[in-house]
């Protein structure tokens, strides 16, 4: 069971969508679990031939959990398949050992017979409504989970709980522990975003609707190419010391309408081109809003970035999601009155912060990442 | 022919796809759509592209500050 970020302690297994014998390459979805954060697709995080699986559709498995056994190249699955299951394989370094829940019997229920019990546009909705689908299943019983009862649970807030008061919890639990471990700093600045805003305008003006690119991207991909250059923001602290990550992995933070947030991630955001970066955040935002989040779109961020949107605040002051050492805030663009070349104009700006992590840097570091900042925001880059 | 009420319908149905909790019916035609309905920057673009896709329209960005309301965006949608 992979861990999708440092609220999660374990999912509930909802279905797998391969059988013993099956040959698979990385990245393909095998099954489905359900986290506070909804239902989420697991894709395979090496190539393989699935030998035998696991987990149960029901079962509640930590991080760390087992969930099937592959067979790897050379390997033969049959054979893997016969072997009792004895020592857990720890799919992350940091997994904690797995209880036996998740090595329970190994023999498979038949495919089909419990994955039925929930249908797919149940499950999309109760996503959108913030009903937990496995508290309506467990009361359903033998019987499937319609459409029809998601409905009546979302008017009738007492027939099941929430998720998002599950979210909440986790939200909470992750923040704490942000609180408590990380001695946070801020340091801000307002940023003068009249160029590359008009530039945008340009940008966009001969594209059809489904090729513009928001200033949320914009945003992003100066964010991610300021911070390549100050590399003690970017990575993770674990096992009491810093390690900075190669590469730029943007988690956005992402508020669902039914309550409650999720962390999506951008991969590789610094060697995006705008329309790329564009293109891949709307791709990840879409997925968190139906409740279709994959594996990958949530292991492995290296950097966070808040940014309320046109309607948010005028700055925010965020608290790092660890393992991360940083947290950018965004706050909403809007005409102020600024300086620009000794007159007092009206021009659109933004407030930007940066909240570290002082066990890692100090507020220079956070002070040279906004001057770079600042100087992506001079122009628009498109970087195609 | 797309007549206000069909192209009522058609805004209601984006909206279903992005906004599923909210009351159609019991918008204020005359206010903020996303205020409202608390849409986003990439709310409000999923509503136009798929606006495009049903109704054919493509509405520019320097038209967004006059398509903010349900009666504005369905009058500029009627105009084509």
């Amino acid at each position: 069971m992979p861990s999708f970020g440092a609220d999660m302690e374990a999912a509930r297994f909802v279905q797998w969508h391969v059988q013993p014998g099956q040959a698979l390459h990385r990245g393909e979805v095998v099954a489905v679990v359900e986290t506070q954060k909804g239902a989420i697709d697991v894709e395979l995080w090496h190539d393989g031939t699935i030998a035998r699986l696991v987990a149960e559709p029901g079962q509640e498995i930590p991080v760390g959990g087992m969930l099937a056994v592959l067979a790897g190249e050379g390997e033969d699955w049959q054979t893997l398949a016969a072997e009792p299951v004895t020592v857990p394989t720890a799919p992350t370094a940091e997994a904690p050992p797995a209880p036996p829940a998740s090595s329970a019997p190994p023999a498979p229920a038949p495919a089909a017979s419990r994955h039925t019990r929930v249908s797919p546009a149940a499950r999309q909705r109760a996503q959108a409504l913030g009903v937990d689908i496995e508290a309506l299943a467990a009361q359903a019983g033998e019987r499937a989970v319609t459409l029809a009862d998601v409905e009546r649970a979302a008017s009738n807030p007492t027939a099941a709980p929430a998720r998002s008061t599950a979210m909440r919890a986790a939200i909470g639990a992750a923040m704490t522990r942000s609180w408590r471990e990380i001695p946070h700093y801020h340091v801000g600045c307002e940023i003068v975003v009249e160029a590359p805003l008009r530039a945008l305008e340009d940008f966009n003006r001969e594209r059809p609707v489904a090729e513009r690119v928001l200033f949320a991207a914009v945003l992003l991909r100066a964010v991610a190419q300021a911070v390549a250059q100050t590399p003690t923001l970017n990575g993770r602290f674990e096992n009491g010391g810093f390690q900075p990550a190669g590469a730029v992995h943007l988690g956005v933070v992402t508020s669902l309408r039914g309550g409650g947030l999720v962390v999506p991630t951008v991969h590789d955001a610094h060697l995006l081109s705008l329309s790329e970066l564009m293109a891949a955040l709307r791709a990840v935002l879409e997925r968190a809003r139906s409740g279709q989040l994959r594996s990958s779109d949530l292991a492995d961020s290296t950097l966070s970035v808040s940014h309320l949107g046109d309607l948010g605040a005028e700055s925010v002051q965020g608290v790092i999601y660890p393992p991360q050492v940083a947290l950018v805030g965004l706050g909403r663009v809007a005409l102020r009155p600024a300086v620009v070349d000794g007159q007092v104009v009206a021009a659109r700006t933004l407030h930007a912060v940066l909240t570290g992590d002082h066990r890692v840097s100090d507020g220079l570091v956070g002070s040279r990442f906004l001057a770079a900042l600042s100087a992506r925001l001079s122009t628009l880059e498109t970087g195609s | 022919m797309n007549t206000p009420e069909t192209l009522r319908q058609a805004v209601a149905g984006a909206l279903r796809g992005i906004a599923p909790e909210a009351d159609i019916e019991r918008i204020n035609p005359e206010a903020s759509l996303r205020e409202q309905l608390d849409l986003d920057s990439f709310d409000f673009l999923k509503l136009l592209i798929t606006l495009q896709e049903t109704v054919g329209v493509d509405i520019p960005e320097a038209d967004y500050g006059r398509v903010d309301s349900l009666d504005l965006l369905v009058a500029y949608l009627q105009r084509g």
